[in-house]
């Protein structure tokens, strides 16, 4: 199924609000007609009284278009560097782009992230459910090192700002080549010439990318 | 990036007319020199090697909650020197980093010396930029010389100077050496004070993003209130959401606050990410330009002795053995020196054989009138009482306590400790970072209750204070308790198991029972370092004064108050309202005098066991020694946690402690019987 980009954008628009924002649908006033009959017509989405939502089918295909965006936005901010910039205009183009199955690669690639640079939730695919690592990871949480292997941050996350503080307190910075020492009972990392013990969660928020890749 | 060529700042810094006119006794007066730095970088000791003698230290250096001023002499000038808790740089994170930026932000501090670590410069130079923006007048200290020599690490202060623009001096100040080049600066800098180094500085090491430009200029425009950083600063700590720079703008610039806000709200709307996080970034972009010609880092790290002890330290294999080992060290320097042969031989042998009868007989002859001699003599008495347990009880077990404290805290082995317990921590609501007043509190668990602010959550507080009352006995009472249960190995071992399961197990419930975020661990582990004589002494010194000061008083007070008691017959009522609770307990009534006691100082309590260990059966001393060491918090406990955390929690704790340590003293005196256990 193919579906022009406003409906697609709809779509979107239309699991972010019942995803996201908990609510039901979206109301008459705010649907663009047009995409409105065209997502009603392919079975993504149902009137009720005054409420378009989404049906089950739509809900997938929604989740869908927002991991592609979702991807896009964090392969152009960790691999191709581009976080000074507001990033939604080019991740609205990239998922266009990124057709089902290379987006299962990049997600591999980019170690399965869960989130986007914005913070918000990027739906699991597949290949995140079976955390399958056929491409070689690029980039993996800290959490998930072996001790003693290193690499340079990639990336940290972003959405709670406690530990984001935290991390850049430290010096926890892309670019910064960490090495990890410990994994129990606590994780003991080296940044430069200092250590510092973090607990899972925190490990879990800083992405690293593997050295000799 | 663009770094213009040096413009000298020593225009500024030519002698000007004090505006505060003459040197003065009185700190406030006297040009300012304030410390600052990341934790563990050797803040305290260039404090207490500026005052020198001068010092008048009122913390807990290390965990430094709370600033020590001084004065200090440079050349023929007298000057005040602050140093401030750890910080990691002006955004905060940490209520210490509140107080350390708030001295920045009030104080004007004429010269802002910044502690570094030499061989961590990448990681701490971004607070020196940081400063540098702020329009502070900075000298840059790279300390530390010594650890990042014998690593390898080359540093070229010259080149860093002139990258800067502030004068950079190095030195290793456990060791003594630069101090004197830097009191130099600092003389220098401290002279030149005046007001317009709060201009902007010209040199600039680095331009943000342009949407940060334009909204730092156009709020450097709109404001018009006065300052103790560069607007430039406070604007970029507004566009970060600092709430306290925003109440500081509020208060500034009154009714201009709204377009600022809207300024910096619309300019934080243009980035995907936060702007703390793009100005950090940037920060170290600009630190890296400046450190590549500047630093030079060895191909290989060294790793020795040091290293191989820290990886000891850190395996649970391994830890936990160390743990032991050290317990034990401390038990027979804290537990057999202190608690017994010192205290044996200042109150046996001191107090008992010399002052007391010594007192009594001088009073006896004085004063005709029993009821003022029993004030300062005969059972309870000031001297006979109050004194003798400061002087002879407190003073030893303590004062051994704090320098055993001071000697762990200073090899750095505590973070290493909340590493290998955070997971156990975690249980109880809080993280490994809580083993720091824990481990304090069993030296003084009023201390502790303060140094619980160094948590970083409300919850966390809470939960250690709460903690800290109910289970974790502080030297004094533990001192006495060991020596209760000394000839008694079996009945040790259960108490420690008994109080060890209470704190677990009421903590867990505690934690779960207030709501409230996941605490997060994180901490930085310095390098295992031998502490050195002369610092372990002022720690245990500041310490051991801060004691005194706040705890003698409460026990005179607490001697003139069971006086009165006595006096009164109100003794005699609380004793007799105790009586069936201590029955129900099971223990013999006598112990209704020790609980009573137990209000006033917990070790009281625990000492006036002794008299009765005569009557008591093992189980009676189990049982009496654990619902002692779970009972009520002392006075000066009490009036900290009053202090700290108001006085619905003070009260809700020891409501909530009161029948809880006799119930745990009832169900394990019945549950002895039940089991026919004969201890």
């Amino acid at each position: 199924m193919k579906l022009s980009e406003n409906t697609e954008k709809l779509l979107e628009i239309l699991w972010v609000t019942i995803e996201e924002e908990d609510k039901t649908g979206l109301q008459k006033k705010d649907v663009v007609e047009d995409s409105g009959d065209e997502l009603v017509q392919q079975g993504l989405a149902e009137w009720k009284g005054n409420t378009l939502s989404p049906t089950p089918m739509g809900k997938l295909e929604a989740a869908r278009a927002i991991r592609r965006q979702r991807l896009g936005e964090r392969l152009l901010a960790d691999v191709l560097i581009q976080e000074d910039v507001l990033l939604d205009d080019h991740g609205c183009h990239m998922e266009h782009a990124l057709f089902d199955g290379i987006d299962e690669s990049i997600c591999t690639l980019l170690g399965h992230p869960s989130f986007c640079p914005h913070g918000r939730p990027i739906p699991p695919g597949e290949c995140c459910r079976q955390m399958r690592a056929t491409v070689g990871k690029l980039i993996t949480p800290l959490s998930q090192l072996h001790s003693m292997q290193s690499g340079d941050i990639a990336y940290t996350k972003m959405n709670n700002q406690r530990h984001l503080q935290k991390l850049m307190s430290m010096g926890v910075l892309p670019g910064v080549t960490i090495k990890l020492l410990h994994r129990s009972p606590s994780f003991v990392f080296e940044a430069g010439y200092s250590q510092f013990a973090v607990d899972e969660d925190i490990a879990a928020d800083i992405y690293v990318r593997l050295n000799g890749l | 990036m663009q770094i213009p060529a040096l413009k000298n700042n020593t225009a500024s810094n030519q002698p000007t007319a004090s505006c505060h006119g003459g040197p003065e006794v009185d700190t406030a007066g006297l040009p300012l020199i304030a410390i600052v730095g990341n934790p563990n970088v050797g803040k305290s000791v260039l404090f207490n090697a500026l005052t020198g003698a001068y010092v008048t230290v009122s913390n807990y250096p290390g965990t430094t909650v709370e600033v020590s001023r001084g004065k200090g002499r440079l050349g023929s000038n007298e000057v005040g020197v602050v140093d401030t808790p750890g910080m990691y740089g002006l955004l905060l994170i940490t209520e210490e980093e509140r107080i350390a930026r708030r001295i920045l932000l009030k104080d004007r501090p004429d010269v802002v010396v910044h502690v570094v670590d030499a061989k961590n410069l990448e990681r701490m130079l971004p607070m020196t930029l940081q400063l540098i923006e702020a329009g502070l007048s900075v000298i840059l200290n790279l300390n530390l010389m010594d650890e990042a020599e014998r690593m390898g690490v080359q540093v070229d202060a010259v080149a860093l100077e002139r990258a800067l623009g502030v004068p950079v001096v190095t030195t290793a100040l456990t060791l003594g050496r630069g101090i004197g080049q830097l009191k130099e600066h600092i003389a220098a800098y401290a002279n030149g004070r005046s007001a317009d180094k709060l201009s902007n500085t010209s040199l600039r090491t680095h331009r943000y993003h342009t949407v940060i430009e334009e909204a730092l200029a156009e709020i450097e425009n709109t404001m018009s209130g006065s300052y103790q950083m560069s607007r430039r600063e406070i604007a970029l700590l507004l566009l970060q959401d600092d709430d306290e720079i925003v109440s500081l703008v509020r208060e500034q610039e009154g009714r201009s606050t709204n377009e600022i806000l809207c300024i910096a709200e619309s300019a934080r709307a243009r980035f995907s990410r936060p702007i703390s996080y793009i100005v950090a970034r940037k920060l170290q972009e600009a630190t890296q330009y400046i450190l590549q010609p500047a630093l030079r880092l060895p191909e290989r790290r060294v790793s020795g002795f040091a290293e191989w002890l820290s990886e000891a330290m850190m395996k649970p294999w391994s830890g936990l053995p160390i743990l032991l080992l050290s317990l034990f060290l401390m038990y027979e320097f804290v537990g057999v020196l202190g608690a017994q042969t010192l205290v044996d031989f200042l109150e046996g042998s001191v107090f008992g054989e010399y002052i007391n009868p010594w007192v009594n007989q001088i009073l006896s002859t004085l004063i005709p009138w029993l009821v003022v001699r029993d004030l300062f003599g005969g059972q309870y008495g000031i001297i006979t009482l109050g004194v003798r347990y400061a002087v002879a009880i407190i003073l030893p077990i303590v004062g051994t306590f704090f320098i055993a404290f001071s000697i762990i805290e200073d090899s750095g082995y505590l973070p290493r400790l909340a590493m290998l317990v955070d997971r156990v921590f975690k249980k109880i609501g809080l993280n490994g970072r809580a083993v720091i007043p824990m481990v304090l509190g069993f030296g003084c668990d009023t201390m502790a209750t303060i140094v619980t602010r160094t948590l970083e959550t409300r919850r966390e507080r809470l939960l250690s204070t709460f903690l800290l009352a109910l289970a974790i006995p502080c030297s004094a009472q533990l001192g006495v308790m060991l020596g209760l249960l000394a000839g008694r190995p079996d009945l040790l071992g259960l108490w420690i198991a008994i109080v060890t399961g209470v704190f677990l197990l009421v903590g867990f419930l505690a934690a779960k029972l207030m709501p409230g975020e996941q605490p997060s661990f994180y901490m930085e582990l310095p390098p295992l370092r031998i502490p050195t004589f002369t610092n372990v002494l002022v720690k245990t010194y500041t310490r051991m004064e801060w004691y005194f000061r706040e705890v003698f008083p409460v026990f005179i007070l607490a001697s003139v108050f069971i006086w009165f008691g006595q006096l009164t017959g109100l003794f005699d009522l609380l004793v007799n309202t105790l009586l069936p609770i201590v029955r129900w307990v099971g223990l013999p009534d006598e112990t209704a005098v020790a609980f009573l006691f137990g209000f006033f100082r917990r070790d009281y309590g625990a000492a006036g066991l002794y008299d009765l260990l005569g009557v008591m059966s093992g189980s009676q001393l189990l049982v009496a020694t654990t619902t002692l060491t779970l009972f009520v918090p002392c006075i000066a406990q009490f009036s900290v946690t009053l202090k700290e955390r108001g006085w619905k929690t003070a009260l809700a704790i020891s409501v909530f402690i009161f029948p809880f340590a006799f119930l745990v003293g009832g169900l394990l005196s019945r549950l002895l019987v039940l089991i026919g256990a004969r201890l």
